[in-house]
């Protein structure tokens, strides 16, 4: 690799485990907001969460019959293409696994779709086995319109371009649909411990 | 690295020559990694500013005091030197001469920076789409690109916030829903919006474009967070 004449780097952190943080990635204690267009704003008593496509029964619940189901507070870190990473953030939502309960499927993949028309694409087993939440709330308060709320996916080992905000469901599908920023070059899988941020990464 | 320009005292143009370098479209960026001597990496991203036409590529880069790539890029970097770089990245935001118009540019501070490729583009390209750039400044120093505007075809207009020169006569307020209404196509003209600049600047820009009844499929939007680095 080329060395960058003068570049000493005073990024470099001494106090904290580098096996958190991705190649590449740098730390952040803000919490930077990236989207591709305006901030939607769908009042709840309009909001409904569906889980659709290659299912035997589609279903769809209201936010009150959807913040009824079990949650889970979690503890992640957070990875954005972009290359900032954010350790220990805490989050408060419904496992998919709760919400694919009861749910017959031989789909192999799912395409979150949003208000605004953002969509984003990841196998199943990505979102299942306790890997993912619909998040509703963010260090204990109600998750922020700006970062996605009412609620946004949350899939913390991938990319976060992966966590869908202003999510309203899933659609579960035999083939492997590209998202939103998976069709304009970005990586269809978006593992940060590979790199893999574009398309053939 | 073929030449630095100063923009305003914490701006800086970096003028590229990259070997095999494929084109870009207006509005696109690149990723800039730079690596020290013991392979410590850094990288950021950083919005063209040339457009495809033009001979060389141009990044314009802010300098944020706390920030780690954009120091080097702005005081150390010097003519002669390499830099490593990926792209062009992004297919979202980006204008065409073929996308056609009327096309509205609203920008904050370095958010501006992708602005110049588009409407350097659509003068390149002999475009005739209307194009209004709305540009807001804390001053008239730090107005980027400041000589050039008046020639490229355009209706430009600034918006001073924080500070005006005696005599000014442009706007001197920040960017909201009476402004915008002011300077935009009615939203029946249907203009293509792209907004451009730090996070609150482009959720207040967007929000109001969403109030004044312009369609949200409609307005694209590139923020950068207080981290800046983008």
């Amino acid at each position: 690799m080329p060395i960058s004449r003068g570049f000493r780097g005073r990024g470099r952190r001494d106090d904290v485990d580098p096996g958190r943080i991705p190649p590449g990635q740098y730390l952040t204690g803000d919490f930077p907001v990236l989207s591709a267009g305006p901030t939607p704003h769908t009042p709840l008593s309009e909001w409904t969460f569906s889980i659709r496509g290659s299912v035997d029964d589609p279903v769809s619940w209201s936010w009150d019959e959807f913040r009824a189901f079990p949650s889970e507070t979690v503890t992640r870190d957070i990875h954005c293409v972009t290359k900032w990473s954010k350790l220990n953030t805490v989050w408060t939502g419904v496992s998919v696994d709760t919400l694919l309960e009861g749910v017959e499927t031989s789909a192999e993949y799912v395409l979150a779709f949003c208000d605004g028309g953002y969509t984003t694409n990841v196998p199943l087993e990505d979102v299942t086995g306790g890997r993912a939440w619909v998040a509703y709330g963010y260090d204990g308060e109600p998750l922020d319109p700006e970062h996605g709320g009412p609620a946004r996916l949350l899939v913390p080992h991938l990319y976060f371009w992966k966590s869908a905000k202003w999510l309203r469901g899933l659609e579960l599908r035999a083939d492997d649909e590209a998202g939103f920023w998976e069709t304009y070059g970005y990586h269809n899988y978006g593992d940060p411990w590979k790199e893999q941020r574009y398309a053939g990464d | 690295m073929v030449e630095l320009l100063d923009e305003t005292p914490r701006v800086r143009s970096v003028v590229l020559d990259p070997p095999d370098w494929g084109g870009h479209l207006a509005g696109q960026h690149v990723d800039v990694r730079l690596t020290a001597e013991d392979g410590y990496q850094a990288q950021r991203s950083y919005s063209i500013a040339s457009a495809p036409e033009d001979e060389h590529l141009v990044l314009t880069v802010e300098r944020l005091d706390d920030g780690e790539v954009s120091p080097y890029l702005v005081d150390e970097l010097r003519p002669g030197d390499e830099l490593e770089l990926r792209g062009p990245i992004g297919g979202y935001f980006v204008w065409e001469a073929s996308t056609g118009g009327p096309l509205l540019l609203v920008a904050g501070g370095s958010g501006v920076v992708p602005f110049r490729s588009m409407l350097r583009h659509r003068a390149a390209a002999g475009s005739d789409a209307p194009a209004r750039l709305l540009y807001s400044s804390r001053s008239l120093d730090e107005v980027i690109y400041r000589d050039e505007w008046e020639g490229l075809g355009a209706d430009v207009r600034f918006t001073l916030t924080r500070e005006q020169p005696e005599g000014w006569t442009g706007y001197a307020r920040r960017i909201d829903g009476e402004l915008l209404a002011e300077v935009a196509w009615p939203p029946a003209e249907r203009p293509l919006v792209y907004v451009c600049g730090p996070t609150v600047f482009v959720e207040t820009a967007a929000e109001a474009l969403v109030a004044l009844g312009h369609d949200p499929a409609r307005i694209k939007t590139e923020r950068f967070g207080a981290t800046g680095g983008r």
